[in-house]
Formats: structure tokens, C-alpha cells, sequence
């Protein structure tokens, strides 16, 4: 029964989709409040979760056999999951209503896509991590190409697809590797057999642990396993990019997190060194490349995929952790997830909101903004400024962390490929600020543009948010700090 | 409890914006006089600090300290001292003054004009109070974003250009700055800045010392600007608003200097008096600021370009000073030297004020003269003088002040610094001098005699400025132009009403070492 009130968040959210998905069947004519109701399980196991950090707790062992770590790290990204995908499904509404009939099917695979990155993040076992990253992914690809009909979304479908399918194979065989060497699938007891093992398997780990990254840097969009995501992003409908930037994103960053914390602590010479070149190799790539792009999702893809490097350099110092110190890089990690969850669904929010008054992606589009929508560009801004890092808005906090877990782990150079590169990414993100409030908009364009009520929700919560984390941390940053494991 | 009264200061501008967001666009004429009369609260607890702050010894007062992020070890902290009460009076004044300017020459957007100069003015105000790391860090930033803005949106021709490569660099300082806070941080333990400094970070390891000092130090030479990192400045000053550029020159340029007497000097004095006297190359870069930067105005045509430049030389007696006043703790003088470096420091301080007034003096008055003609090359003037006596004569102050004359404010700073430095590091006083002669050649030959004497020709004026009116001042120019003409000449009849103030503050700091 205790077992039970620990999977309610994750329960939650796979009944009703259940519960969409059959309503749906029922009958032939459209229903609209499907929608709210797929919203309605999102926070509903929001609030479980929020409950269950708070007031209830959790095992530190693994149950159900090993299979799944309810724990306190478990419990955020459940919480996390649950808000992303409420926010996601609070922003699409009018978005996919006005573009397929089947709009109810949308929500339950957007809630069982928040199901599978929940089940990612608490799985404590090799095998259970791959079925779980499979579900991920079957249902993002489904997703990706949900508008059929529109042959950029067919054709990001198929990519992605295609190198989810490479990915998944490499990170499979790098499980059997790991499964050869230590005979168990369980990461705690790998650990232990690891730990007693001799210096003479390194040759059998070190290529697993090349495999295992392959697919968690998929996941990622690490370079150099990043070149599905700008195409998936430009052709996935919006909040179906929204999500992918997210969900995706923080389900591969906790079982990174997990499978290298637990199961390879003794080889962590081996992979942080690996990281380290990943994430420079992310974090100037991305970078570099966002600067050219015309398109606002390509370019918010490469910023996503920028970010990721940004991220990884908290996990990078890991092995310096100690509690009570404010730079151990893990919780760096998990507050920067957060951070960059407002800022992103935010932006993705505006995006959505100016794609449906115009259809138009186009940076250059976005010319006048602040005099068409002073709502949409003025909450843009923040989430750019929140992207970019400054003080203020959340994004600054999550740099301060990883920053200083970088710097704290004497990682100078990359600290110093970071500094550069946060400078890099201020000049596209700010090139978007630019058409919004210094140019004028195109003559034959000057309508203004209302978004919907449900964008409006999305955007008053993530700005807020944006906000609150940026001037008072203090909450945010204790309930990282109670969720290391 | 007492009354926070730094708190206010700080975040009066705030709540002014606040009320600037809720008032309805269309309410043009209401937006412009809440924002100036709400922004004399400020000035006036300013005023208020400046009078009953205590010059001797030169330790923070008024300290507020709250708990913000306490699981991260960041704190609410501010404290005033004889500096910043002067750095705030500064800022509080000039943004005054740019509130009331506007009133009557901007016309466009004028609700987001308002409502990002207050961002601005909160985030200056907050630099010169702030006593924690990251909450210095906090405002440091904040007064970019509204800058950046403010350039790029009411700026001229090239303001897009300009606005971005403000922003890039002073963001590239500012990231360096972070990694220097944290790794100051790991080092000691605290965002504390007055305990940083008391710890002495990297005590034993000179290299790692050298790395933060020069971290800290970059972020803020940007911001100064110090050659080589200057060259943002002249496009960021001639495309931005004049207000913009009042305070871009008045203020924003002071924070960087601030920085490096608040932060550097105290945290890094080992590195900052080996690069100041064994490595020189600060004072050297000071002195080529100085003297570069004046050659510069020489060959401008443009005449708030001038002015730009003339910042960059003028900021370089900033460095100068403090550079002596490091480099006098890499010698063993005594007392002498002690006297001489405090001078130097005083000095320093001193020309931040003094700066801050009379360039930004010299802005408005730019901008008074291209509202007219709409044109600020020197060359389609001259003669000037005859039609527009006024104006005239509060450019021959404002211009005589920025040479250094005597009896009024820009003397007695150039005559701390140089006193100071002559006693230190006496080769580079002596070239930085040579400065003041090139300062007064531009002064009196770019502006005074091309700009104003002379025959005034009507052909030329109508032909360069399309027959635009030349009228002499009106009220509210005047009005602008007064406080700052006042500051001018009390500072230079009375300098010790502010020189006591950074004397209490400069003989605390160096006497400590």
C-alpha cells in the first residue's frame, strides 16, 4: 500500500491518459473538455508529488525488486515531469485543436510521454532503464510526427526515429557489456562488484561506458549525438517541441546522473573526463551554430542542446561533492533542469502563441513584437534574459551553480569554454530582443496579436517562476538540496 | 529597527517603475512628471545620507543585513560609507535630471522609456550599497539589460550595433567577475565582501591571486573603460539617447571604478600593487588611456564622439590614482607615502564625482545643441557664441570645469591624482600630464573656438542643418543645466564638502595594510 502512495504521481498521470484515450473512443463527436481533463491528471500528480517531497518519507532502497528507486531524487523529477507536461498541455490546446481532429489522442500520449521520463528517472535497474527509455522514445516519435500531414513533421519523425533506433542499440549493447563484466543488472550491485573488481576490466567498462553515453547523450542532445534534435525540433508541432526540450532532456540528465553516481563510481576519472570534452564539444557547438539560424525553433533547439553542455559540468565535479558545501554540482544540476524548464516552456509558450495568430516561425517575423504583443515580448525577454543568465531571472542561478561546481572541481578550462560561451549565446538570444523592440513591424503585419487564455496561464507561470527562482531561491534550492540521493 | 534607509534608496526606483507599468500608455504627460517628482524621494534620503554620514573613520553605516539565500551561503547585505554615499548622491541626482530632460524631448514609447530608466537607476544604485558578492553581481547586471535597451530603441543611426556590443562586453567582463566571486568564494568561505577583503583570499599562492585580481580586475577595466578594453564606448555614448549618455558617462563608467576601490584594491592588494609598481602595466595602460584617449578627441569631428573620448582619457586619471595608490603598498615609505597614496585615492574618488557632473554636463549639452540642428559635426557650426549667449556660457563652464581650471570641480581631482602619483610613481605622472595640456587643446580649440567664436555664418547653418531654428536656451534647459553648474563650482570652491568623505574612507582602506 506504501508502495502504491509512492507510484501515485506516476499512476496519475498514465490513468488518465487511459482515461482520455478510452473517453475519446466513446461516441464520434469531438470533445473539447478531453483537454482539461489530460490537464487536470497533469497537476493532479503535480500535487501528489509536491506532496509526497514534502510530507511523506521516501525509501532510500530500491522496491519492487530492485526495479524502481523511489527516492528523494526519484520524487523530484516525478514532480517535474508532472509540471512540464501540464505546462505543455495548458499551452497546445488551441494549438492542436486547430490543427488535427484527433487533438485528444495528442494529450494522452503527451501525459504517458510525462509517464515514461518519470519512470526513466526512478529506474534502478539496466533493464528497466531500457524499457523505460523506450517508451520515452516510441511515444516522442509518434508525437514528433503527429501532424501527418505536414511532411517537415513526417520527415522530423522519421529522423529522429532513425537515430533513437542507433542510440538505443549502442546503449543496449553497452548494458550487456556491463552485464557480462559484473553478471547483474541491478546498479547497486554492479557498483559493488565493480568496486572489488581489478584494473584488467577496464577494458570491458570503458567501452560500456562509451555505449551507455551514446544513448543518455541522445537523450541529451549532447554533441556529437545532438544532429536529430534541430530537425525534430523545426518539424515537431510546437508544444510537441516544448516537450522534447524538456521532458526528454531531464529524463537522460537523471539516468545519467544514476547510473554514473551508483553504478560507476569507481570508473569516474574514466567519464568525467569523457564529459568534460562532451560537454565543451556541446556547449560551443550549440552555441556557434544557434547564431545563424532564421528559425526560432532551430535556433531554440541548438540553444537547448547548448545548455545540455552547460548542465553536464555540474555532473563533471561530482566526484568533489560533500554535503554542506553550495557548489557540489549535483544539486547545480537539478536546479538548473529547473530553471531552464520555466525559461524554455516559457519561450515555447510565445513561440506557440505567435505561431497561431501568424504560422510564422521566422525570427525576423518577430520584428515589432513589443508593439503587436507587449505581453508576448515582454515575458519573451525574461525568458531570454533567464536563458542567457542574468542576474535576476532564474537562469542566473542555475549558471552560478555549475559555474562554481566547475570552478570547485578545478575544472579551469572548460570553466573558461563556458565563460566564452555564455557570452556567445547572449548575442543570438538577444538578436531575437532586437527584432521584438528595435525594429518595426512589416507594414503589411501590424495586427495585434492576443493569446490565448491557456497561453496566458503558461505564460504567467513560468514567467512568475522565471521570476521567483532568479530573486528567492531559498526554497527552490533547499528542495534540490533534499533531493540528492 | 531602525528605518532602512539604503533599502529605499535602492529600491524607490523600483516601485516607481511599478507605478510607471500600471498607469495607461495614453497617459503620456502623467508617466513623465510621476517618474521625475517619485524620483526626488531618492535624491532627497540621498541627500539626507550624504549629510549625516560619518567621514571619520571611514566604516560603513547604516548596515542592513537579512538572510536571501541562506543554503547558499548569500546574503542581504548594504552599508554606506563616505564614497558610496557620494556615488549615490551622483546617481540620484543625474537620474533626476535625465527624468526631468525627458520630459520634453522624448516622445517615443515613453512608458517603457520610463519604466526602464528606473530598472537602470535601481541597478546602479543597488552597486554602490551592496556588501554581499552576489548581490553586487545582481545589480551589476540588472543596469545592463534597461542600457542595452535604452540604447538599441530611442538611440541614433548606428544604436542597434551599439547597443549589442555594450551589452557583449560588458557581459564578457561580468562572467570573468563571476568565476573570480566564486573562486574568492571557495577560497574563503563568504560573499562577504568587507570579510573577503579581511581574509586576504589566496594569501599564500601569488599566481592564483594574479588570476582573480585580473578577472575582477578586466570585468571592471571594461566598464572604466580602460584602453585596450575601451572601444565599446565611443559607439555605445555617441549612439545612445542623451540621457542615455548622461548616464552612461555619469554613472555606469563610475560603477567599474567603484569596483576597483570597493573590490579589488581591498581583496587584491599584493597583485594590484605588483602590477602597479613591479609589472606596471596598469599605470601604463592608465597613462595611454589618458593620453590616447585625449589625442583621439583631437581628431574628432563629431562632437559627442568628443566627449566620448574625453571620458576614456578622463577615466584614465581614475586608474591612475588608484594604481598609485596600490603601488605605494609594493614600497616601503612610511608615512610619506602613505599621506601621498591616500591622496592619490582621494583624488581618484574625487574625479569619479567630478566626472560624473561635468561630462554628464557636457552630454546634455550635446544633446541640447543636436536637438536643434540636428547635426553634431563640429565643422557645420561656428560663431555660435553670438547667437546663443546662454548656451554658450554654460558650455565655457562645463568645458572649463572638464580642463581642469581652477575654482572649479575638475582641478582639484586632476591636482590629487597627480599629487599623489608624482610622489609613487612619479615617470607616470609625468606623462599622464601631458594629458591635461591636450585636454585643454581640444576643449578651447575643438569646441570653444570651432563650435563658438568666430563670424556665425547663416548659409552654412541653414545648408548643414536644413534651415532648422537656433534658439538659445529654454526654461527647462536651463533648469537641467543649473544643479550641475552649482555642483561644479561649490566642488571646486569647497572641495573638502566631499573630499572629507573619501579621506575618511581612502586612509581606513590603506592604513590597513
Amino acid at each position: 500500500m506504501q508502495t502504491l502512495l509512492f507510484l501515485l504521481p506516476q499512476l496519475i498521470l498514465f490513468l488518465s491518459a487511459l482515461l482520455v484515450f478510452g473517453i475519446d473512443l466513446i461516441g464520434s463527436n469531438e470533445k473539447k473538455w478531453l483537454s482539461n481533463l489530460a490537464l487536470g491528471g497533469g497537476v493532479a500528480s503535480l500535487m501528489v508529488a509536491v506532496y509526497l517531497m514534502v510530507g511523506v518519507e521516501l525509501p532510500t532502497e530500491p522496491i519492487l525488486g530492485g526495479m524502481l528507486a523511489m527516492d528523494t531524487f526519484g520524487i523530484y523529477f516525478q514532480a517535474f515531469a508532472a509540471l512540464a507536461v501540464s505546462l505543455v498541455i495548458v499551452s497546445s490546446i488551441g494549438f492542436m485543436r486547430e490543427r488535427t481532429p484527433y487533438s485528444a489522442e495528442f494529450y494522452s500520449l503527451i501525459l504517458i510521454a510525462g509517464f515514461s521520463v518519470t519512470l526513466v528517472a526512478i529506474a534502478a535497474d539496466l533493464i528497466m532503464i531500457y524499457v523505460a527509455f523506450e517508451l520515452l522514445s516510441i511515444t516522442s516519435y509518434i508525437l514528433t510526427g503527429y501532424l501527418r500531414n505536414d511532411p517537415k513533421s513526417s520527415e522530423a519523425a522519421v529522423k529522429y526515429f532513425l537515430y533513437g533506433a542507433m542510440a538505443s542499440a549502442a546503449m543496449l549493447y553497452g548494458m550487456s557489456l556491463l552485464y557480462g563484466a559484473t553478471a547483474s543488472t541491478e546498479l547497486s550491485v554492479i557498483a559493488s562488484t565493480l568496486l572489488g573488481m581489478d584494473a584488467s576490466l577496464r577494458w570491458v567498462i570503458f567501452p560500456a561506458i562509451i555505449l551507455l553515453l551514446v544513448g543518455f547523450g541522445f537523450k541529451i542532445a549532447a554533441v556529437p549525438f545532438h544532429q536529430w534534435s534541430p530537425d525534430a525540433y523545426e518539424g515537431a508541432p510546437t508544444p510537441v517541441t516544448a516537450f522534447l526540450s524538456v521532458g526528454p532532456k531531464a529524463a537522460g540528465f537523471a539516468v545519467l546522473m544514476r547510473v554514473l553516481f551508483i553504478a560507476l563510481p569507481s570508473f569516474s576519472t574514466d567519464w568525467m573526463a569523457l564529459l568534460s570534452a562532451i560537454s565543451m564539444m556541446t556547449m560551443t557547438l550549440g552555441n556557434m551554430v544557434a547564431i545563424s539560424q532564421k528559425n526560432i525553433k532551430r535556433m531554440l533547439a541548438y540553444s537547448s542542446i547548448a545548455h545540455a553542455g552547460y548542465i553536464l559540468m555540474g555532473i563533471i565535479s561530482w566526484d568533489k561533492w560533500e554535503s554542506g558545501s553550495i557548489f557540489d554540482g549535483f544539486s547545480g544540476v537539478l536546479i538548473y533542469l529547473l530553471v531552464y524548464l520555466f525559461a524554455n516552456l516559457g519561450a515555447f509558450a510565445v513561440v506557440i502563441a505567435f505561431e497561431n495568430a501568424t504560422d510564422s516561425n521566422k525570427i525576423e517575423d518577430y520584428a515589432g513584437l513589443m508593439k503587436r504583443s507587449p505581453l508576448l515580448a515582454g515575458t519573451m525577454i525574461i525568458f531570454l534574459l533567464s536563458l542567457v543568465g542574468i542576474p535576476g531571472t532564474g537562469g542566473f542561478i542555475g549558471k552560478f551553480f555549475v559555474f562554481g561546481a566547475a570552478i570547485r572541481a578545478n575544472f579551469f578550462v572548460l570553466a573558461g569554454v563556458a565563460l566564452v560561451n555564455s557570452v556567445i549565446a547572449a548575442f543570438y538570444y538577444l538578436n531575437v530582443a532586437r527584432y521584438m523592440f528595435f525594429q518595426q513591424p512589416k507594414e503589411e503585419i501590424q495586427t495585434p496579436i492576443e493569446p490565448s487564455s491557456g497561453l496566458k496561464v503558461a505564460l504567467a507561470v513560468t514567467c512568475v517562476l522565471t521570476l521567483v527562482l532568479g530573486l528567492y531561491a531559498q526554497p527552490f534550492f533547499q528542495l534540490v538540496q533534499n533531493s540528492l540521493f | 529597527m531602525n528605518f532602512p534607509i539604503l533599502s529605499a534608496i535602492t529600491f524607490l526606483p523600483l516601485l516607481g517603475a511599478l507605478i510607471t507599468f500600471f498607469i495607461p500608455k495614453d497617459k503620456e504627460k502623467t508617466i513623465r512628471w510621476t517618474a521625475t517628482i517619485f524620483s526626488l524621494i531618492p535624491l532627497a534620503l540621498s541627500v539626507y545620507i550624504y549629510a549625516v554620514v560619518r567621514a571619520d573613520p571611514g566604516e560603513m553605516q547604516f548596515m542592513e543585513e537579512y538572510t536571501w539565500i541562506p543554503s547558499a551561503d548569500i546574503f542581504y547585505r548594504m552599508g554606506v560609507d563616505g564614497l558610496s554615499a557620494i556615488m549615490l548622491f551622483l546617481t540620484t541626482i543625474l537620474s533626476t535630471l535625465c527624468y526631468y530632460y525627458s520630459i520634453y524631448t522624448i516622445k517615443d514609447r515613453v512608458k517603457e522609456y520610463y519604466f526602464l530608466f528606473q530598472l537602470l537607476q535601481l541597478g546602479m544604485s543597488g552597486v554602490f550599497v551592496s556588501l554581499d558578492f552576489v548581490f553586487f553581481y545582481l545589480f551589476w547586471e540588472i543596469g545592463l539589460v534597461p542600457m542595452y535597451l535604452l540604447i538599441g530603441v530611442w538611440g541614433g543611426a548606428r544604436r542597434i550595433y551599439a547597443s549589442i556590443k555594450f551589452f557583449l562586453y560588458t557581459l564578457t567582463g561580468s562572467v570573468a567577475m563571476l568565476l573570480a566571486i566564486i573562486a574568492v568564494y571557495l577560497n574563503v568561505g563568504t560573499f562577504n565582501i568587507l570579510d573577503a577583503a579581511a581574509a586576504q583570499p589566496f594569501a599564500g599562492n601569488f599566481a592564483a591571486a594574479s588570476i582573480a585580481f585580473w578577472a575582477f580586475f578586466i570585468a571592471f577595466a571594461i566598464k572604466v573603460p580602460l584602453f585596450p578594453f575601451h572601444t565599446w564606448l565611443p559607439d555605445a555614448h555617441t549612439e545612445a539617447p542623451t540621457t542615455g549618455s548622461v548616464i552612461l558617462a555619469g554613472v555606469l563608467l563610475k560603477l567599474g571604478a567603484y569596483g576597483l576601490i570597493r573590490i579589488v584594491l581591498p581583496i587584491f592588494p599584493k597583485p594590484f600593487a605588483y602590477y602597479s609598481y613591479n609589472v606596471p602595466i596598469i599605470p601604463i595602460l592608465a597613462v595611454i588611456s589618458i593620453v590616447y584617449g585625449a589625442l583621439v578627441c583631437m581628431a574628432q569631428w563629431d562632437l559627442k564622439r568628443l566627449v566620448a573620448y574625453s571620458s576614456v582619457s578622463h577615466m584614465g586619471y581614475v586608474v591612475l590614482g588608484i594604481s598609485a595608490a596600490a603601488a605605494s603598498l609594493a614600497i616601503n615609505g612610511g608615512e610619506e607615502m602613505t599621506t601621498s597614496a591616500i591622496m592619490g585615492l582621494n583624488g581618484a574618488s574625487l574625479q569619479l564625482f567630478t566626472h560624473g557632473i561635468i561630462t554628464g554636463g557636457l552630454f546634455f549639452l550635446v544633446g541640447m545643441i543636436y536637438e536643434r540642428a540636428h547635426t553634431r559635426q563640429i565643422k557645420d557650426f561656428g560663431g555660435l557664441g553670438a547667437k546663443v549667449p546662454y548656451y554658450y556660457g554654460v558650455v565655457l563652464i562645463t568645458g572649463f570645469a572638464s580642463l581642469g581650471l581652477p575654482g572649479l570641480a575638475g582641478f582639484w581631482s586632476e591636482f590629487f591624482v597627480f599629487r599623489g602619483t608624482f610622489a609613487i610613481i612619479p615617470v607616470f605622472a609625468m606623462i599622464g600630464v601631458v594629458g591635461i595640456v591636450f585636454t585643454a587643446a581640444y576643449i578651447l580649440w575643438k569646441i570653444v573656438q570651432n563650435v563658438f567664436l568666430g563670424e556665425f555664418d547663416q548659409d552654412k547653418w541653414d545648408k548643414a542643418t536644413h534651415h532648422a531654428e537656433l534658439t538659445d536656451l529654454a526654461t527647462f534647459e536651463k533648469i537641467t543645466m543649473w544643479p550641475l553648474i552649482i555642483l561644479m563650482v561649490l566642488v571646486g570652491f569647497y572641495p573638502s564638502a566631499v573630499v572629507a568623505l573619501f579621506n575618511g574612507v581612502s586612509t581606513a582602506l590603506l592604513s590597513n595594510f
